[in-house]
């Protein structure tokens, strides 16, 4: 028996089970495994089938991979969900009076709550927006805060996503998958549900439509750079879903001071554009001149107020690693309150002090970079080998300014189905937000991603992560 | 003093071509030893698409050529009241922070040569700002001559430096660069100058403009060795020449392209 | 609909119907060699490569006419753009860039199709698996049609497919007839000899139509009944007359509301009128080849003017 010293969601052991699994555990132990891991199998196959898969840059086989999935869900009380929803309402709120600010007066650097360098020095910062209100004053239209969990009442923010959060096509495909497999456990306790995401975009979308539309209903689109692109399938799910056109690049031209759709009977006004390109390739005109994945003029068509992009270009400020540590002041500053979720402690490693305590301690840290994403050039400390921490102080020392370090969390675990049965595998979630004009507005749940191996807490689906259904009972 | 200018850009090409944007930086500030009496722009052989106010405030237009097209022509033609600040300009108006003017950006990033023509004023600069920046305006003169021809809109400032001739663009992007190495903001300015006995002038100006505390924007124009007055008319400002350019474009196709400019200012 | 939308459904149909063609030749290929003489294989598998419109590539990669060559490379070669493999990897990525505008059932079958193919084509098949095989390709391709007519809207997006289709195969069919014309030709040698017995076959055997047109001719093969059947007889699914008579409808539908006639529509029209109500030996008369030739030539005009009318490309 391995020793949990992790806080397990559904409760240390058998006799003991937490109070939002307790109708699964009763429903689970009528079950015969085998059937179940055959279901677990059918699940694969049907995801293959409907081609729910991510792309994998650099392999030329298999390009196409699926996310495996675990069919236990992962399960959240009411109450336990009520607050995180607060949580994240506040610091979501907190993010769009940042990006406001720090595009316009940048009262919080004036005021001293943010040192200068953190903007002045960051690349994500992106002048063109400077001076600039997006429509309805929305600049993260839609945002996956990540959280970990740690104990009974113990959630942290590890990350905001602040671009363009992926994802969320798994969650509502979990969901469905769990429907038609287990319609049972459905009937038997009161699940939230989170298949109105694509109409609360859509509406959400609508009513940020650009200050100069004059139509009666904004007609949208999603922008993806093509089928060659990781979140693919993602975004044509998205396009599909909301009843929005799937554009790319070549099929849009500015014409008449707007952009529009090439269509099979000549060109048509685009309003809103929920783009999956990264601000860099948006607009060869005024960024990167080379790229082709972007619509030249449309940041000009923008800021003439004739069209709205969500994300707004340049909210990659506000999710920032480097930033990341000083959201409770962000948080304190913008809302007045004292921020509900809690940040990790992070060790700026720009700060000598800082430096050579991860230093003293790398074996105990995750040592992160600034701009990484994806788990990439990530050090998990107790996981390592002495030759990768010798590597990694190395780099530490060479390049401070681009890393900084947290404690190793003690993630909460969830079971998964194993052929031996339920195991526990430490998992994060990720809820999806939307944003408009005096509205946020929470999916009940998200995705959870767990990391399949045994003991890992790597739970990036780049690496070996997998997803379950997240379920918010109702009261 | 009051400047009449008349501005015409036209470019053509050597076949038709399927698409091009271009974005126009063409019309006068108002502000400090400034004031726009009139001000006109038309466009012939393309399409206005939207104006606005880019995030320098530079009133910024969006224009299409017509498809199949073969020459674009603008012309921007009026009256500016234009006043002797001796090159002080002040606080700015805009938004953007002095930081942003501190960074280096791929046209104006040092090399060892501006590091080297920064630090021969370094000792002046940090006595006296504004007598530092007048010697480094001195010493950019001498060791980047004024020569046409030898580089272009895309040479960027350690290239001019190294081989010590450009325009007033590179001048004022070597200027830029030295400024910022030595921790002063600077921005680039785009603009007219009326110029003794010269009707008929071949492109429009350029120069810089660095931040003296007590002072704020003070003009330096390295090509004719003073501090702009009232013969200057500012037009747009960016970080470098590629923001403040009166014409940035793109275009579909490899079409080759022949610029003709002409500029008139005039009592 | 998007113009780029528009081009995808269309190749992705296109690219269907060629996978389809491409296994069908394969097996008429194979028949001919088990039933026909041992010198006439050879230039029947060289007869059937350059149908498939590889000729110069085959020769140059894969050398000798032989069996295995032509299955490799009718089935298999990447480097083929009409091979089984690279149709189905095309209409699939075809297919997953439209894929908001097909049912989930129309996608999920070409999904389906490409993962199996993909998978018995990854290895050279034999002549054991063969049959396996291009009953699987024939079984997918039924299923991505089936699941088109079963599930998909009357609409556009039907329209476009379907164009895709029929110009393919008034494309393919012409091609088949032109490379064997001559053996149609009244002034043939041996005609009626067990030589011309086979081509004739070969022919109607690569459009699926040998049973058809023996049940309509009550066994009567003769060379002009051939070329009448598979040029102008409306009943006849793979016919030019019976394709050119779909692209004229689906084209119909597509420029209703369009203010001016679309140029696709009339230039079809006019092809259509070619084949309307045309005597056999009039075709014959105005000389087959360069009747063929010319059917090949404007279905690729059609297909570029359709590509134009409704901006597949920017």
């Amino acid at each position: 028996m391995v020793e949990r010293k992790f806080f397990d969601e559904m409760g240390p052991d058998e006799a003991q089970v937490r109070a939002p699994y307790a109708e699964y555990a009763n429903w689970f132990e009528g079950e015969d495994p085998r059937s179940l891991l055959k279901k677990s199998a059918e699940a694969e196959t049907f995801f293959r089938r409907v081609g729910i898969t991510f792309n994998v840059y650099g392999q030329k086989e298999a390009q196409e991979r699926l996310i495996p999935f675990d069919i236990v869900p992962r399960i959240i009380a009411a109450q336990e969900w009520r607050q995180l929803e607060k949580g994240i309402e506040q610091r979501v709120r907190a993010l769009n009076a940042f990006l406001a600010d720090i595009y316009n007066k940048q009262e919080i650097l004036r005021a001293g709550r943010l040192p200068e360098h953190i903007i002045a020095q960051n690349e994500a910062f992106l002048p063109q927006m400077m001076g600039m209100t997006p429509p309805g004053g929305v600049y993260t239209h839609i945002v996956g805060t990540d959280l970990v969990r740690t104990g009974e009442n113990e959630f942290y923010v590890l990350e905001d996503n602040a671009r363009t959060p992926s994802g969320v096509s798994y969650m509502l495909e979990n969901r469905e998958t769990m429907l038609r497999m287990f319609p049972e456990l459905f009937t038997r306790m009161k699940v939230k549900p989170v298949s109105s995401y694509p109409a609360e975009l859509r509406r959400s979308l609508s009513a940020c439509a650009p200050p100069n539309f004059d139509g009666d209903k904004p007609s949208l689109a999603v922008l993806t750079p093509g089928i060659h692109n990781s979140a693919y399938f993602e975004h044509s799910f998205l396009a599909d879903q909301m009843g929005a056109e799937l554009v790319e690049a070549s099929d849009l031209k500015v014409i008449d001071g707007r952009v529009q759709m090439r269509t099979t009977r000549g060109y048509r006004q685009l309003d809103v554009v929920y783009r999956r390109v990264d601000d860099e390739f948006l607009d060869p005109l005024s960024f990167n001149p080379d790229s082709l994945l972007g619509v030249p003029g449309i940041m000009d068509v923008y800021r003439a107020g004739n069209i709205t992009i969500a994300n707004a270009p340049g909210t990659g400020i506000a999710d920032d690693k480097a930033l990341y540590s000083y959201m409770p002041d962000i948080v304190e500053f913008y809302t007045g309150e004292k921020a509900i979720l809690k940040n990790v402690p992070t060790w700026r490693c720009s700060e000598g002090d800082s430096l050579k305590y991860v230093l003293d301690n790398l074996s105990d840290l995750v040592v992160k970079e600034v701009h990484g994403s994806g788990g990439y050039g990530m050090l998990v400390g107790p996981a390592a080998s002495k030759k990768e921490l010798a590597d990694f102080e190395a780099k530490l020392r060479s390049n401070p300014d681009n890393y900084v370090a947290q404690p190793t969390l003690a993630l909460s675990t969830v079971p998964i189905m194993t052929k031996k049965g339920l195991a526990p595998r430490h998992v994060d979630l990720r809820p999806y937000v939307l944003v408009s004009p005096g509205r946020v507005h929470i999916t009940p749940g998200g995705l959870t991603r767990v990391a399949l191996k045994e003991g890992s807490l790597v739970v990036n689906s780049s690496q070996g992560g997998g997803t379950k259904d997240t379920w918010v009972l109702g009261d | 003093m009051r400047l009449s200018i008349t501005h015409t850009t036209t470019y053509s090409y050597d076949r038709p071509v399927s698409y091009a944007l271009l974005q126009l930086r063409l019309t006068p500030r108002n502000g400090a030893g400034q004031k726009v009496i009139s001000w006109q722009s038309s466009v012939s052989g393309a399409s206005p698409q939207v104006q606005y106010e880019d995030h320098f405030r530079n009133v910024t237009e969006l224009v299409q050529m017509d498809p199949e097209g073969t020459t674009i022509t603008i012309l921007s033609q009026g009256e500016v009241e234009v006043e002797n600040l001796n090159g002080v300009i002040g606080a700015g108006t805009g938004l953007a922070p002095l930081w942003l003017f501190k960074r280096p950006t791929a046209a104006t990033k040092p090399g060892n040569t501006i590091r080297k023509l920064a630090s021969s004023v370094k000792e002046a600069f940090a006595a006296d700002p504004l007598d530092g920046m007048h010697k480094l305006s001195d010493a950019v003169s001498k060791a980047v001559r004024y020569t046409t021809g030898s580089t272009n809109v895309t040479t960027s400032a350690e290239e001019a430096a190294k081989a010590g001739v450009g325009v007033c663009q590179d001048q004022a992007h070597v200027m830029i660069a030295a400024a910022r190495h030595l921790g002063a903001p600077a921005r680039y300015v785009s603009g007219y100058l009326l110029m003794d006995g010269l009707n008929q002038q071949e492109a429009t100006h350029g120069w810089c403009e660095i931040w003296i505390m007590g002072l704020g924007w003070v003009g330096f124009d390295v090509a004719n060795e003073i501090c702009p007055d009232d013969r200057y008319v500012r037009v747009a400002l960016g970080r470098d020449y590629g923001e403040a350019a009166p014409v940035h474009g793109l275009r579909q196709g490899d079409a080759e392209e022949e610029l003709y400019v002409s500029v008139q200012v005039q009592q | 609909m998007l113009g780029r939308t528009a081009g995808g459904l269309f190749w992705m149909f296109r690219y269907l119907e060629r996978s389809e063609n491409t296994a069908r030749l394969l097996d008429t290929g194979f028949r001919i060699a088990l039933t026909g003489s041992e010198n006439s294989s050879e230039s029947e598998w060289e007869s059937i490569v350059t149908t498939a419109g590889g000729r110069e590539a085959f020769v140059q990669k894969w050398g000798d006419f032989d069996q295995a060559n032509v299955t490799n490379f009718l089935l298999r070669d990447r480097d083929n753009s009409s091979s089984v493999l690279s149709c189905i990897e095309a209409a699939r990525s075809n297919g997953r860039m439209v894929r908001t505008a097909l049912s989930s059932e129309v996608w999920e079958a070409v999904n389906e199709a490409w993962m199996t193919l993909k998978e018995q084509l990854e290895k050279p098949v034999s002549v054991k698996n063969l049959a396996e095989v291009l009953t699987s390709i024939r079984q997918h391709s039924s299923l991505v049609r089936g699941a088109l007519h079963g599930t998909m809207l009357r609409n556009d997006i039907y329209d476009f497919s379907r164009l895709g289709t029929f110009i393919e195969r008034a494309d393919n069919t012409a091609r088949i007839l032109d490379v064997k014309y001559y053996v149609l030709l009244p002034s043939a040698a041996h005609v009626g000899g067990s030589m011309d017995n086979m081509q004739w076959e070969t022919i109607l055997r690569s459009v699926s139509a040998f049973r058809s047109f023996r049940w309509l001719h009550e066994g009567d093969v003769k060379p002009k009944a051939i070329a009448d059947f598979l040029i102008l007889d409306r009943r006849m699914p793979r016919s030019l007359a019976y394709c050119l008579s779909q692209i004229t409808g689906n084209l119909t539908y597509l420029s209703r509301g369009s203010e001016e006639e679309l140029k696709s529509l009339a230039l079809a029209n006019q092809l259509d009128a070619r084949l309307n109500g045309r005597d056999i030996d009039d075709v014959f008369e105005e000389g087959l080849h360069e009747f063929l030739k010319e059917a090949i030539n404007q279905t690729a005009n059609l297909a570029s003017q359709i590509q134009d009318d409704f901006r597949f490309y920017g």
